[in-house]
């Protein structure tokens, strides 16, 4: 079970407020993503949870008990870390043991979980190495192994694939879904990168400055994103938010629509604009385009889309794919 | 892309070096050994002395000694070179070893729970480093002698843990503050306690640390010439003690006096050469990596 | 509450380190400055009483006193300078690909490890002697006057020893500053035209600044307290021309017994050494920081 609640915990050092008020529910088996710009609290808020910050006010219940004062060890969750934190003195044997051997396993046991785990994460030849001989994505894998062992209640992911480069984070983060979905224990994994979140989420957390802007399933941030914040962080490339008279027009003070929700056309169209640069993905095609009387807007084609810089382009809005938000930010 | 750069560079450093090799690097060779003999002429003059007889070293530069021992059987037989030598050892030894209990337990709690005033706390120690020994010789020189501790290994011991506490806090607090605390966070997470902390993962990670500490206050007591040389006359009097005995003219009897010179820097010089490369980090109190 | 009890816990950790050495700078200390009032003589201890200000005016007025302070600038900033430019060139000479670099690196850091009456008794008898001294030898062989080192130049003889001691100490630390410096720097430096005086100057003495600092700061520590190397070789003469406060001190508490004239002394020393330990930590400090 890994059912996690936090009633209105409040987070502050000294004067600086750094989690205002949260409440949030975790169900059993959810893989949780908390996003947001960097120093929004997402670490902090992680770091509570794990027990390794003390909250200054409101409670944190795991599967209905509470653990707020809790030492972190107590609370049966395991934690991933962004450098990894692996024991440089510690063969990858030792390191994967470590938490069994605190928990004062007998030997055998210690060694069959070791060695399962090990297997899981295509480890088995590396057992005796020590972490400075291991690649990234194999300390990676070692930090998830000491986690798995435990059999804890809730895994927590800080930033783990941050040092690692592109490819690779797109094999550790296929890894880290496929773990998930095999032990189907609550995950709760903390990054900056929407990538991530929208890939591997059952349910986003967006923070910004402390603050829930929303919880939801990833396409339902993507469908209805509630306020501005999570408009323009949710989905890539970012969403074209447009203000002014084209705004009026809709009776909204901004409207948002989706490079990938625009039609162009090189014939007709709502908006007529020049193309600026034009990246060419293969499969897309992204054109920054200005746009007369709205500003600079990109819009995604297909890839094979045949325009050059300073061509003339029409681009028309898909209906029912327009956000509409007010004064203060809010959709409408 | 990063592959591809690295091997780059592998290449260019590959040129470089064929490059300066060969004359570049026989002129810098020629230069610095003629540089490090200069430096080193002294001990190596020093211990060639020690060899010879007493005729021969007064008898003008001479780099190839008789090797007699003479001088150093002489030593041993006028003034019983072992009693200071197991002052030095007792006093070095113990001061450290005092020093390091003190130092460890603040030092880790400096690195690993910092408040606003560490940095202070730090400094401030260091700044009682500055105050002058003379500036209390008198008051220490009193206490010790209306407590019994003057000439007393017990005595050096202490001072010599006083003066060096500072440096060993400093030196162990920029060891240990380079101990990532996600691996102390780590271990916490994993179950450890406070002692498992401690046992399984902070002591292995530090020893490193702590030993080349360790070595460089060895070497700052063993050397310490100020307060061995004033608060001890006899019977703790250590390996400075009896050296400084030398200056006063007993006739010209250099080979002895190089003989025991020898003996008294030995043991460190050695354990110096085998741990300079820890002890250079050490001395600048990380600030130079 | 787990950082909380760790946070209690650090405190008491820290207690034995703080508490020992605030006694050891507050008692010695306030005793200095009691006696600094005093009549006290270790020779007739019968006539103690309440001196006043007159070991200070004593003190004050003895020409001894200002000759001793510039003879203490002088050798902490003379052993300052030849460290600091003799351990830049070093470590420059050092940091050349060599053959045998490990030896050379021992043979260059083994002073640090000489004890300092050794170092001085050495240098003393068997390189500076004017009769047998190696420097006599040299002289004699281009037919020159070997030169009386201590008697004629006294402090200066000091000096050189005692930067003996200290070039290898700055030396180690210059090089390994030097060889953190990064290589692409120096050839971003080498696309852009600088030649190599230019990259000494704007690239190599910057990057070594943080380095000369620790230097500067720590040789100062210990450079004020030379005491060994006074006392084995010239014992602080001829008259006071190689006495430094240090030794003035010394000269006055146990050669002629004044308790009360060398306290004073002493709490003149503590407040200088201070003035300069404020100088030093603000440098230091802020170049620590960065």
């Amino acid at each position: 079970m890994g059912n996690i609640t936090l009633k209105n915990v409040h987070k502050a050092f000294g004067a600086t407020v750094i989690i205002p008020d949260i409440d949030l529910d975790i169900a059993d088996g959810e893989f949780v993503v908390f996003v947001g710009p960097s120093g929004c609290g997402k670490s902090t808020l992680l770091r509570l949870i794990a027990g390794l910050e003390d909250t200054t006010s409101g409670t944190i219940l795991i599967d209905g008990r509470e653990v707020t004062d809790e030492a972190p060890a107590k609370r049966g969750l395991a934690m991933v870390f962004q450098s990894y934190a692996l024991y440089p003195h510690m063969s990858v044997y030792n390191n994967i043991a470590f938490p069994l051997k605190m928990a004062k396993v007998d030997k055998d046991t210690i060694d069959r979980k070791v060695r399962s785990a090990a297997t899981t994460l295509n480890l088995t030849n590396y057992l005796e190495r020590r972490p400075g001989q291991l690649s990234g994505g194999q300390r990676q894998r070692v930090a998830i192994g000491r986690a798995i062992v435990r059999q804890p209640k809730a895994f927590l992911f800080d930033e783990p694939l941050s040092n690692l480069d592109a490819a690779l984070r797109g094999t550790m983060r296929l890894e880290i879904s496929e773990l998930h979905q095999q032990l189907a224990t609550t995950m709760i994994y903390v990054t900056h990168d929407q990538v991530e979140a929208m890939t591997m989420a059952d349910k986003i957390v967006v923070l910004n400055a402390g603050n829930i802007e929303q919880v939801g399933s990833p396409l339902e941030l993507y469908r209805s994103p509630r306020n501005l914040f999570v408009a323009g962080f949710i989905g890539s490339p970012r969403m074209n938010l447009i203000t002014g008279a084209e705004a009026a027009k809709h009776g909204a003070q901004t409207i948002g629509v989706r490079p990938e929700h625009l039609k162009l056309s090189t014939a007709s169209g709502t908006w007529k604009g020049t193309v600026g640069v034009a990246e060419h993905l293969g499969s897309d095609t992204f054109l920054h385009i200005q746009v007369d009387g709205i500003g600079q807007v990109t819009a995604r084609a297909d890839g094979e889309f045949a325009v050059d810089h300073g061509d003339q382009v029409w681009l028309t809005p898909e209906p029912g794919k327009i956000h509409r938000f007010n004064e203060a930010g809010e959709a409408i | 892309m990063g592959v591809v750069q690295h091997g780059l560079s592998c290449g260019e450093n590959l040129i470089m070096a064929r490059r300066v090799s060969t004359r570049h690097k026989v002129i810098a060779t020629f230069a610095a050994w003629l540089v490090a003999f200069v430096i080193f002429f002294p001990i190596l003059y020093m211990v060639i002395t020690s060899l010879k007889t007493e005729p021969e070293a007064i008898a003008g530069i001479n780099l190839i000694p008789s090797f007699t021992l003479e001088s150093y059987v002489a030593v041993q037989q006028q003034n019983d070179y072992f009693k200071p030598f197991m002052n030095s050892v007792v006093i070095a030894l113990g001061s450290t070893l005092v020093a390091l209990i003190i130092a460890i337990p603040a030092a880790w709690s400096m690195a690993f729970s910092p408040t606003k005033r560490t940095k202070d706390i730090l400094m401030w120690m260091l700044s009682t480093k500055m105050m002058p020994a003379v500036g209390v010789l008198v008051p220490l020189f009193i206490i010790f002698r209306d407590t019994g501790l003057l000439d007393t290994r017990i005595g050096l011991t202490m001072i010599l843990t006083l003066i060096n506490l500072p440096i060993v806090v400093w030196m162990l607090y920029t060891y240990f503050r380079e101990i990532p605390g996600e691996i102390l966070e780590a271990a916490r997470m994993d179950g450890a306690s406070l002692s498992g902390e401690i046992i399984y993962v902070l002591t292995p990670m530090a020893v490193p640390g702590i030993a080349s500490t360790m070595l460089l206050n060895i070497i700052l007591a063993w050397n310490e010439a100020f307060w061995t040389l004033r608060l001890a006359a006899a019977n703790a009097a250590p390996l400075t003690a009896f050296i400084a005995s030398f200056s006063s003219p007993q006739g010209l009897f250099w080979a002895k006096l190089s003989a025991a010179s020898t003996l008294a820097i030995a043991p460190i010089l050695i354990m110096g050469w085998f741990s300079q490369r820890q002890l250079v980090r050490g001395l600048t109190f990380g600030a130079v990596k | 509450m787990a950082t909380r009890q760790t946070r209690t816990l650090a405190r008491f950790m820290m207690a034995p380190a703080v508490v020992l050495l605030l006694i050891w700078m507050i008692v010695p200390l306030s005793m200095t400055i009691w006696y600094s009032f005093q009549n006290y003589n270790l020779l007739n201890p019968m006539t103690r009483g309440f001196a006043g200000w007159s070991n200070y005016v004593y003190f004050y007025t003895d020409p001894a006193f200002y000759q001793a302070i510039g003879n203490t600038l002088m050798l902490v900033g003379g052993v300052l300078f030849i460290t600091v430019v003799g351990g830049i060139l070093l470590a420059l000479l050092l940091d050349q690909p060599i053959f045998g670099q490990g030896i050379v690196r021992i043979l260059v850091i083994s002073p640090f490890f000489v004890m300092p009456p050794v170092a001085a008794l050495v240098w003393k008898n068997m390189i500076m002697h004017p009769g047998y001294g190696v420097f006599a030898d040299i002289s004699r062989f281009f037919g020159l006057q070997p030169v009386d080192w201590f008697a004629q130049y006294p402090l200066f003889s000091i000096i050189i020893i005692v930067a003996w001691q200290w070039l290898p100490f700055a030396t180690l630390i210059l090089l390994t500053a030097l060889q953190s410096l990064d290589e692409e720097q120096k050839e971003a430096a080498e696309m852009d035209g600088a030649n190599f005086l230019n990259r000494f100057w704007y690239l190599t003495l910057p990057h070594l600044a943080r380095a000369i600092t620790v230097v500067i700061l720590i040789q100062t520590i210990f450079l004020l307290a030379v005491y060994a190397e006074i006392l084995v070789t010239t014992n602080g003469g001829p008259g006071y021309a190689s006495t430094n406060l240090a030794f003035l001190i010394y000269r006055t508490a146990l050669l002629s017994y004044d308790v009360g004239g060398a306290s004073a002394g002493g709490v003149i020393a503590v407040i200088l050494a201070n003035i300069v330990a404020i100088f030093l930590m603000r440098a230091v400090g802020r170049n620590l920081d960065r």
